[in-house]
């Protein structure tokens, strides 16, 4: 069986800095997989990488064993990849509701369609609301987006993602940004999470990635460093080092 | 199941999603007037037609821009070469015989500018506003050259000698205008009818999102690059059909249909009426066309620099209250009776100190408007609840 997300020699380079270095990563299916690193490991440069934001100057990736190499990022959603953005990335002046609503009603196909009114597809409210009220959205749907709390705009952009019912989400630091008092609703929606989803998490919280990860990878300057179970990475004096050396910087 | 574990019964959420997208979709009241005081104005104003007509084909031409860029957000300079594209085809088709009878010309011609809209449309993908514009203009551009060079369209002379067949065959062209008034007005409307369905249809959502943020659009699946080519394509058929109504209405065709201050004007009536609610393009079209007939009509030398005074201020002090501001400016100097010199000095010397003032004016017409939201939401709140009574009452 394919992993369900693999690079082989994945390359970035942005001019002469190479922010993704021979990256050979593979998440098997299911997994609860983290990706962590210092700050300016690439990270992020990975995920726009993997969901085609950017395209590598070399190697390849595979979504269930088919190259996405070439595809374009809404391609690669089609197939089954959906993520997450560090800092949101939502629709200000639509309702939680209408954008929701886009997503499932993009995965149904319908939303090239001109003729007919919004709403009118009740298997799309119906699927929409379920997800809403899922992430405890349902209070607010009809608002602009822009005006919910910051707390809820990071719920909804996960559910966001949920919406394309991806096989393969990718998280990127889902709890950033948000106040004490809300981010167990945030690792509640982590945690809740179908187990069928294959997830990989990008995290710099400690806590979030031991308490959710069956497995971790560690990016130091664009490069794969160590890979493995929580424990022994957690044990790992390399990786250690690293972030004891990122504290002594800092 | 919410994440708390409680199972919740969705059928209530769900009537009330479909209910808030009905509610998007359904005609308003201020919306059935504006078009019964349109078909009024046939009746009620039989020696306004030509300048009805006029409008109402700028309208149509402000219209197709907001699809472009109050909703996809595709910023233009050079609009005209879809309207004068347009203008020109139909005149040629008359003018040879080619298609005789109006209503179908006008199609052949919105779908050869919808031709046009489609191939341009690529160039407008890449890049941000300031190419975009640039590449539009361009595009103007060089169709307004082709058709200053071309024999066939009469170069600066413009395509002579056209005449029309009555439209279905039936109704000719008149000298009052009443026809091309009415058969301009029909078309807007039919071709208003499909935009607003387009753009409350999940496409339209789309490409509301795709205005939004196209980042997270395409990160939900949505195939940006093909929404923006797919409104372009309509926006330009639109524009097309407009500049066709104009060489049909007034049986001639000059290079001014595909100037680069046709495509500016009409860029100037859509921000004046406001974008993305699909009115905004008819009521500029209304407002920037009365207003430049009467400033010509009352300063025929210098109106330009009354128009001109009211987007400064619309700038400065909002849409509403700049209009008001330039309209009070205008209506002292023609009391006064100044000259020009007059009022240039009358002028800056009030614009300058309104710009001093700014910041006290600014909260002061906040607070107007704020007043103004909360009547109109507590008498919107008095009729809802007379309406849920009597439908309580009836049901």
């Amino acid at each position: 069986m394919p992993p369900a997300l693999e690079t082989k020699g994945l390359e970035k380079s942005f001019g002469g800095i190479v922010a993704t270095d021979n990256v050979s990563l593979a998440v098997q299916k299911g997994a609860r997989h983290a990706l962590i690193g210092p700050n300016g490991a690439g990270k992020t440069t990975l995920i726009n990488l993997l969901t085609g934001v950017l395209r590598p100057s070399a190697g390849r990736i595979f979504l269930d064993g088919r190259d996405i190499t070439g595809l374009q990022p809404h391609q690669r959603v089609g197939l089954g990849i959906a993520r997450t953005f560090q800092i949101n990335q939502l629709f200000a002046k639509l309702t939680p509701l209408e954008t929701i609503g886009l997503a499932v009603s993009e995965r149904m196909e319908l939303g090239r369609q001109w003729w007919r009114l919004t709403g009118s597809k009740a298997i799309v409210i119906e699927e929409s609301v379920e997800i809403l009220s899922r992430f405890n959205l349902a209070d607010v749907m009809t608002d602009p987006t822009a005006t919910l709390p910051y707390g809820k705009q990071r719920l909804l952009e996960i559910a966001l993602a949920i919406a394309c019912r991806p096989h393969v989400l990718l998280l990127d630091e889902p709890a950033a940004g948000v106040p004490e008092a809300e981010r167990h609703g945030i690792l509640d929606a982590v945690a809740a999470l179908p187990s069928d989803v294959t997830v990989l998490l990008i995290e710099h919280d400690m806590d979030i990635v031991f308490s959710f990860a069956d497995r971790i990878s560690v990016l130091v300057n664009g490069a794969l460093f160590v890979e493995g179970a929580p424990d022994a990475v957690a044990a790992d004096p390399r990786v250690k080092a690293v972030y004891l050396g990122e504290e002594a910087h800092a | 199941m919410s994440l708390a574990g409680h199972p919740v019964d969705l059928a209530p959420l769900t009537a009330r999603g479909q209910a808030s997208f009905a509610r998007r979709a359904r005609w308003s009241l201020p919306e059935i007037a504006f078009w019964l005081i349109a078909v009024a104005t046939v009746f009620l104003l039989p020696s306004k037609h030509l300048i009805l007509t006029e409008i109402t084909i700028l309208g149509l031409f402000a219209l197709s821009l907001d699809l472009i860029l109050g909703y996809a957000g595709i910023v233009s300079l050079g609009h005209a070469a879809f309207f004068g594209f347009g203008a020109y085809v139909a005149g040629l088709l008359a003018k040879y015989g080619i298609v005789k009878e109006p209503v179908l010309a006008l199609v052949v011609s919105g779908l050869a500018a919808t031709v046009l809209g489609f191939v341009t449309s690529f160039l407008v993908l890449r890049g941000s506003d300031l190419t975009r514009l640039m590449v539009t203009l361009g595009v103007a551009l060089v169709l307004r050259e082709i058709a200053n060079q071309l024999d066939i369209t009469g170069g600066a002379d413009g395509l002579q000698g056209i005449v029309m067949e009555p439209v279905l065959g039936h109704f000719a062209f008149d000298i009052f205008g009443k026809t091309a008034y009415v058969y301009s007005l029909i078309t807007l409307f039919i071709l208003f009818v499909l935009a607003r369905r387009i753009v409350n249809s999940p496409f339209g959502l789309s490409l509301r999102s795709v205005h939004d943020n196209p980042l997270r659009a395409s990160a939900i699946g949505i195939h940006v690059n093909g929404r923006l080519v797919a409104i372009y394509t309509v926006a330009a058929g639109y524009a097309g059909i407009a500049g066709a109504l104009l060489t049909q209405s007034t049986q001639f065709a000059s290079l001014s249909v595909l100037d680069f201050e046709r495509s500016a004007d009409v860029l100037l009536m859509l921000i004046i009426g406001g974008t993305g609610y699909l009115y905004g393009g008819l009521i500029g079209a209304i407002l920037f066309k009365l207003v430049q007939d009467y400033l010509a009509s009352v300063t025929p030398q210098y109106w330009q620099f009354w128009l001109g005074l009211a987007l400064v201020m619309m700038i400065m002090f909002g849409r509403f209250y700049g209009a008001i501001i330039a309209a009070v400016i205008f209506g002292v100097c023609t009391v006064l009776q100044l000259n020009f010199l007059h009022s240039i000095l009358v002028t800056i010397a009030l614009v300058l100190v309104l710009g001093i003032a700014r910041p006290r004016i600014l909260p002061f017409t906040a607070n107007i408007t704020e007043r103004a939201n909360s009547l109109q939401r507590s008498i919107r709140a008095r009729l809802g609840r007379k309406a849920g009574a009597a439908n309580a009452s009836g049901a």
